[in-house]
């Protein structure tokens, strides 16, 4: 039978109940923070490996302030650097990844989360003739804007505000770029 | 009831999504395809078993007056494991289903099945009606994904039978919607029998 319910018992019965959670959480935390960590580092290096050419030792995450938004980016030495931009796009906030070589060109960009329209703006992941066409571009030459708005960038059919949104998502990052080429 | 009885009906008669229609959130939110339903399927199954079991232990000697919050703290305790769990083991599975298993928290099924049974039940028989019902959730909602799959993407567990797209409509929230409905109605028809 369940015990009387005076505000003895339910104190102590709730305290007891908390604390054995809480040791039970603190145990499997310890246990699973390390693998955790490496699933990340894992997840963010395989990320940086796509964007840039192959390279070799642990890309060092730092951040920059520029133009009032803040970046965060990872420099690996002598290859270049992975900067995250974020834009707002259809259906919320569209975060790519961007490498670019210390070359000054773009090498390879990759959508790290999104919540465009699946089929139309989500194609800004799969539809390689749109990713591909960032891939080597110089964004010091040709203008990282779609068509309609004056630029060289092919948007995806039917998606023209995702395209812009991941058209100028790569451009921050190549501001970012040259704030930290400008900085050294 | 006998032991078979307690894991069936879980299937059948109180079918969580078709025939008790809790649990709604997850269901219409990550059936897009059918490996994230069965995914989210299982991920619910596994606090729902642990939670059971647990509560069945304890609720002799819980007052009454505080069995809510106790039931809350011990399943939001699993619902935490599972989540740190998953993101150590099997990050790429807790990326597509992310904020959802948070939410199996508040998932009706789990404080429901441990208020209507494990409370009033032996051990083992709780632990047997959340095999059952997890097993009823985790099939419901891998037929929603199949369906919404094969029309949205034509493809089946990820494996595509055309090119091209789907029915979009099928990806997205109404068709959640839809599919759920009429695989409610064809269920409880085909029950009634």
């Amino acid at each position: 039978m369940a015990a009387k319910s005076n505000l003895k018992n339910m104190a102590l019965s709730l305290t007891l109940v908390c604390l054995v959670c809480s040791a039970v959480l603190g145990c499997i935390y310890a246990v699973t923070s390390e693998p955790i960590r490496e699933a990340q580092q894992a997840k963010t290096n395989a990320s940086i490996a796509r964007v840039l050419p192959a390279f070799e030792g642990q890309p060092v995450m730092e951040s920059i302030n520029v133009d009032g938004l803040d970046y965060t980016y990872y420099n690996v030495p002598g290859t270049g650097y992975a900067v995250i931009s974020t834009v707002g796009g259809f259906g919320g906030p569209l975060t790519l990844m961007v490498g670019i070589g210390n070359d000054g060109l773009v090498c390879n960009t990759v959508v790290l989360s999104h919540s465009e329209t699946p089929g139309l703006g989500a194609k800004c992941q799969t539809e390689s003739s749109f990713i591909d066409q960032f891939k080597g571009w110089d964004p010091a030459a040709r203008k990282l804007a779609v068509r309609k708005d004056g630029g060289e960038v092919d948007a995806i059919t039917a998606s023209t505000i995702t395209s812009r949104a991941y058209s100028a998502a790569v451009a921050n990052a190549y501001n970012v770029y040259l704030k930290l080429r400008g900085d050294e | 009831m006998s032991k078979f009885g307690i894991i069936t009906k879980g299937l059948l008669k109180e079918n969580p999504t078709f025939v008790l229609v809790l649990g709604m959130c997850p269901t219409l939110a990550t059936t897009t395809s059918a490996m994230n339903g069965l995914e989210m399927g299982l991920a619910t199954m596994f606090v729902l078993i642990l939670s059971n079991i647990v509560i069945s232990l304890i609720s002799p000697v819980v007052p009454d007056k505080v069995h809510i919050p106790v039931y809350i703290v011990v399943i939001a305790t699993f619902v935490t494991v599972l989540q740190l769990l998953m993101q150590a083991f099997v990050p790429q599975v807790y990326e597509t289903l992310g904020l959802f298993i948070p939410l199996i928290v508040v998932n009706c099924i789990v404080l429901g099945r441990a208020e209507a049974f494990a409370s009033k039940n032996s051990v083992g028989d709780s632990a047997l009606d959340g095999i059952g019902i997890g097993i009823g959730f985790t099939l419901s909602l891998t037929v929603i994904g199949i369906v919404r799959e094969i029309l949205g993407s034509g493809a089946i567990f990820g494996w595509k039978f055309i090119t091209g797209d789907g029915i979009l409509a099928f990806v997205m929230a109404p068709g959640a919607f839809i599919v759920l409905g009429y695989l409610m109605v064809l269920f409880n028809k085909l029950a009634k029998r």
